[in-house]
Formats: C-alpha cells, sequence, structure tokens
C-alpha cells in the first residue's frame, strides 16, 4: 500500500526562540532550520512500514518556501521514495495545509497519511484532523503504536487518562506522538542517493487551492518573564519558606 | 452572541475543565450552552445544568458518542453548533482530537489552546512552547476554539439550574471504532487541576524510585508528574508528562526533582504559582524559573522531605 507522510520545515528545537523587537513575530532570520520532529517521527514509521511489506510505495510531501526541499531530501534519505513539494512563500495556515493535503491524497490516492500531530512552531496540533474531516477518513491521532491488518489499522494513543486503542477503516489519517518511534539517523550513502530521487514541484494554485489566511495575528510579545528565587541551603529551610512565605503548604 | 461549550466528562462525572471553559466563555459574552455527548452520560448533563452562567443544557445520548471518537462527535458538533458564533471546549486529548474536525467540516479556522481572551474575535495564545506569546483575529463566522483550562479560573459548579434538551441526532462517521483502552487509576488528585504537583525526571533513575515522590505527594495531597525523559524512558506512563506536548499544569506549588528544565518541559508548567527544583547541578535551566532551588542529591534530599512534611503537615 501507498503512504503519504506530510513533513514541515520548522525552527530547530534546540534554538532559543526570539521575539521581533516589533512584536510582529519571531526572529527566524539565520536561525537553523530542521524538520519538526514530530514529523521526523512520522517519515520513521512510515519507514519501518516498508520495511516489514506493509507499506509499498513511500511519497513524502511538504508545503512551503523554496528551502522545504532540504527536508523533503531529508525524509528521502531516511527511506520516501519520492517527494512532492508544494510551493509557496505565503503563510500556510493548518486548514489551507489540510486542503492542499487532500488535492495531493486525491491525486496519490494513499491508503494511510501519516502527519506529526503538531508543528513545534504554531503548536496548533490541527492539520491532520482537519484533513481527516476533509476526505472523509478516520483519524488515529497522539498514536503511541499503529498496527496494520487487513483493510483496518489499529492505533493506539496517548491519551489525558492513558492510552486508547481504536480501529480504523483505511485509507485513513495517523497523527504521531512522541513514543511511536525513535527515528534513525540518515547515513551518508542514503544522502547521496535521496539527490537522484525524484521530486514533484507544485503551488497551491495547480492544485486549486485558495491559501488565503482566516486568522490575522496582531502581534507576538515575549511571555512574561519568571525571575529566578533564592537558593535554600537544606530541605527544612525549604518547607520553612514553604509553609511560612510562601504559605502554599 | 451565543456560544455552545462541548463538556468534558467520562460519562458519569463533569470534569472540572468544563467550568474553566465555561469561564473563557463568560469572558467572550453572550448566551452559553453546553454539549454534553456521551453515552449514559444524564449524571454530567445534571452537574453541567448546575455550572454557573449555562442557559441551557443539550445532551447527546448514544452509543456513537460513548468513547468519545473524534470522527462522531466532530460531525455531531459541526451540525448542533452550526447555528452558534463560537464553538469552545478544553484544550485536552478529546477537544484537540474531534474540534480541528469540526472547524474543517464548518470551513473555519482553529484557534488552538487561549490562555485569554481580547474581544469576541481576538484571543491570546502559546507559540513555539510558550517563548512567544500571540494575539490572534479570526475573521470567521464561526469561531472555533480550544481553550486551555489552567488559564481561566473556573465557575462556580453549584447554583445554576439550566434546562436539559435531549437532541436526537445521531452521528456514527462509521469509520472507526474503540478497541479498547488502558486508563491509569490513581486515588491522587487529577495532574492537569491538582493544587500541587511533584514530578520526577531522569534523574530519577528507575519507576521504584518515583515511591519517594509518591509518598511526598500524598502528605500534601499533591498529583505526581514527570518530564518527557522520564515517560520515555518507561519510568511512569505517558499520561503522567507535563510540558509543550503533554499536559499543561498551573499548580500553587510545583516541585521539579531531577528535572534539568528544558524549554519543552517549561512550557508545561511555567504558570505554576510557586516552583521548587531540586536538582544536583547548580547549573541546571531548571533554577532560572524556580522560585526555591535546592542543589542536592535527591535520593538524600527527598526522604528528608519527606520527614520535614510529616513534622508540619
Ligand atoms: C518535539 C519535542 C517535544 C517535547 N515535549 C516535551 C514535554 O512535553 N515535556 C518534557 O518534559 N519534555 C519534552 N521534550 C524533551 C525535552 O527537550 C527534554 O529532553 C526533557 O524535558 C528532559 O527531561 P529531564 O529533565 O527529566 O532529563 P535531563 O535533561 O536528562 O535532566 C535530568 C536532570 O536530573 C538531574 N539529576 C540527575 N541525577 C540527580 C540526582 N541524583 N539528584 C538530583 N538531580 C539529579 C540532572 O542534573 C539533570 O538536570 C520534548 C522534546 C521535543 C524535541
Amino acid at each position: 500500500m501507498k503512504v503519504l507522510v506530510a513533513v514541515k520545515r520548522v525552527i530547530d528545537y534546540n534554538v532559543k526562540v526570539r521575539v521581533k523587537p516589533d512584536n510582529t513575530g519571531v526572529d527566524l532570520a539565520n536561525v537553523k532550520m530542521a524538520m519538526n520532529p514530530f514529523c521526523e517521527i512520522a517519515v520513521e514509521e512510515a519507514v519501518r512500514l516498508k520495511e516489514k511489506g506493509v507499506a509499498s510505495e513511500i511519497v513524502v510531501v511538504s508545503i512551503g518556501p523554496k528551502a522545504s526541499q532540504e527536508q523533503i531530501r531529508t525524509a528521502l534519505a531516511l527511506g520516501a521514495d519520492r517527494g512532492i513539494h508544494v510551493e509557496t512563500d505565503e503563510e500556510v495556515q493548518s486548514l489551507e495545509a489540510a486542503k492542499l493535503l487532500k488535492a495531493v491524497v486525491e491525486k496519490e490516492e494513499p491508503k494511510l497519511v501519516i502527519l506529526g500531530k503538531q508543528s513545534i512552531d504554531s503548536d496548533n496540533n490541527q492539520t491532520g484532523q482537519m484533513l481527516a474531516a476533509l476526505t472523509g477518513m478516520g483519524q488515529g491521532t497522539f498514536a503511541s503504536e499503529v498496527v496494520v491488518e487487513g483493510d483496518k489499522v489499529n492505533v493506539t494513543r496517548e491519551v489525558d487518562g492513558g492510552l486508547m486503542t481504536v480501529a480504523l477503516n483505511l485509507p485513513a489519517v495517523v497523527t504521531t506522538d512522541l513514543r511511536l518511534n525513535e527515528p534513525r539517523y540518515a547515513s551518508l550513502p542514503n544522502i547521496m542517493k535521496a539527490k537522484k530521487k525524484p521530486l514533484d514541484n507544485m503551488s497551491p494554485a495547480d492544485l486549486g487551492v485558495d491559501i488565503a489566511p482566516r486568522l490575522s495575528t496582531l502581534k507576538v510579545e515575549a511571555p512574561a518573564s519568571r525571575q529566578a528565587g533564592v537558593k535554600v541551603a537544606d530541605v527544612a529551610e525549604l518547607v520553612d519558606k514553604l509553609k511560612n512565605e510562601a504559605k502554599v503548604i | 452572541m451565543s456560544i455552545l461549550v462541548i463538556a468534558e466528562h467520562d460519562n458519569s462525572s463533569l470534569k472540572q475543565a468544563t467550568l474553566n471553559v465555561v469561564a473563557a466563555a463568560k469572558a467572550i459574552g453572550g448566551d452559553i450552552d453546553v454539549l454534553v455527548a456521551g453515552e449514559n452520560c444524564g449524571a454530567v448533563a445534571e452537574a453541567a445544568a448546575k455550572a454557573e452562567g449555562v442557559n441551557k443544557v443539550l445532551v447527546a445520548d448514544n452509543a456513537a458518542y460513548g468513547h468519545f471518537l473524534g470522527e462522531n462527535l466532530g460531525e455531531l458538533v459541526a451540525e448542533v453548533g452550526k447555528g452558534y458564533s463560537h464553538i469552545l471546549a478544553a484544550a485536552g486529548t478529546v477537544g484537540k482530537d474531534f474540534m480541528p474536525r469540526v472547524a474543517a467540516l464548518l470551513d473555519v479556522a482553529q484557534v488552538s489552546d487561549i490562555m485569554r481572551v481580547e474581544s469576541e474575535d481576538t484571543f491570546v495564545r502559546p507559540i513555539y512552547a510558550g517563548n512567544a506569546i500571540a494575539t490572534v483575529k479570526s475573521s470567521d463566522s464561526i469561531k472555533v476554539v480550544t481553550v486551555r483550562p489552567t488559564a481561566f479560573d473556573p465557575v462556580a459548579g453549584e447554583g445554576g439550574s439550566a434546562a436539559v434538551e435531549q437532541l436526537d441526532v445521531v452521528k456514527d462517521a462509521g469509520l472507526s471504532q474503540f478497541v479498547n483502552e488502558e486508563l491509569a487509576k490513581s486515588d491522587r488528585p487529577d495532574l492537569a487541576s491538582a493544587g500541587i504537583v511533584v514530578s520526577g525526571g531522569r534523574g530519577m533513575q528507575n519507576g521504584d524510585n518515583f515511591k519517594m515522590l509518591e509518598q511526598v505527594a500524598d502528605l500534601m495531597g499533591a498529583a505526581v508528574g514527570a518530564s518527557r525523559a522520564a515517560v520515555d524512558a518507561g519510568f511512569v506512563p505517558n499520561d503522567m508528562q507535563v510540558g509543550q506536548t503533554g499536559k499543561i499544569v498551573a499548580p500553587q506549588l510545583y516541585i521539579a526533582v531531577g528535572i534539568s528544565g528544558a524549554i519543552q518541559h517549561l512550557a508545561g508548567m511555567s504558570d505554576s504559582k510557586v516552583i521548587v527544583a531540586i536538582n544536583k547541578d547548580e547549573e541546571a535551566p531548571i533554577f532560572q524559573v524556580a522560585d526555591y532551588g535546592l542543589v542536592a542529591d535527591l535520593f538524600e534530599a527527598v526522604p528528608q522531605l519527606e520527614e520535614e512534611l510529616k513534622k508540619v503537615m
């Protein structure tokens, strides 16, 4: 079966984020960018399904500026077979990303679509569920285990109370949580091979999707910063402060 | 304006988060209806009817909603919610699952995890693991919004007397089935709404050592949480993870034990009123946000803490 994986280029998770002085956004100039960590987990899961003989082809898609091709190449080096780049320099919000992915799903007809549960820039946690709704598919969100059996996929989900397993009819959408797998690193030979794998380029207009945003960001501010407090000498002093100074116990 | 709040519950009791979401709805202003979707959830509807500020409780009681499957709730809420100006739910794993489906079915954007209401169409929310705070304005006719419960003081759960109305809308999308669940059983308070949280990290070394934290927690009536590293290592289950991609907590007192204080962890707890850090590394970033820091080996400090607490509690 064919698996479609969506990946996003975001700020590297180790980078200290700085708000621009004019409060219009976050400073991304000369900042290290990388594949969203949850998308790495999505790619890894698809590769494992291929290694198990469950997936026959892995198509990786990314929406974003020209530089997003780096993340597509990374996914190809990790084991995806071909890439699709929906290229735009405009801001693409979740609903519009889901509409673009829906158009790709209609062309490619994958049996399984795997996405990260959230991207660590906008922290929205929406695109996979929106794609599932728009395409009329079931969804296994926040997945910690994915098992394909015949024309169904069983997804174990990380929920507030613990774990919950659902069975979905295929085709279906899965969004990854942290404990689904531990992504591998790409080897140098595979990075070289990835350069020759096919990568299609298209625009949102080619897919017939209007990507005008519905939400406008009025301002972006730094959070109220916490002041470091005091160091206590020992446990007795700590308990005394909690009881008599902070009065929280 | 008319606001539909989707209740969070387990079919037998209403979760406190619902009262926080009603508070967010009050901040927007307008009539507030609450939808209780579940199976054999009559007691939940009665509880919701008593919440302060609720106009009407709508009940969709059907096996299709028993396990809160996102596909079925999505269709139901899109249908019931289309006459409202706002649809609100808590940003827990149930709300995060079905609300984007609602938004997509209504062809509107969703505003996730709001911390503040500026006006009926403008909301404040964290981005980049809380390292930036965005004010966003929605131009859609229906605002689909998930709410960070800890950011809103709950309305009173008693005193109201809203009418309860049964709905006969049954939406079974037929796309998914519930197979099973493994829910953590604990007599401790719920992590997300506990007044005191004691969390352990990789420094705890194994799951058995978490017993030390549980003993301290039980003396104070606290919940026990964990860092991602402690969950990934298998010390404790996933429902205990605090952080950007786990649970958001804002207790009166948060005690971080053997946790370094990565930004992804801070994103889940930095709104706590008082933060205590116990860590043997005095350079650990957690000390930059801690009100009280104790540089010590946790294997000595935690048993001492238990003894000291016994004297004063
Ligand atoms: C996409 C993404 C999402 C993430 N989401 C989350 C999230 O939601 N929540 C989260 O917590 N993390 C999250 N993380 C992980 C985060 O980046 C850190 O790796 C993690 O929080 C580290 O956990 P820790 O502090 O327990 O471990 P470490 O960073 O290894 O720190 C262990 C600490 O214990 C101290 N210690 C060790 N032994 C002792 C001792 N005997 N006595 C006292 N102190 C001791 C050490 O000095 C050290 O400071 C995420 C990461 C990514 C990439």
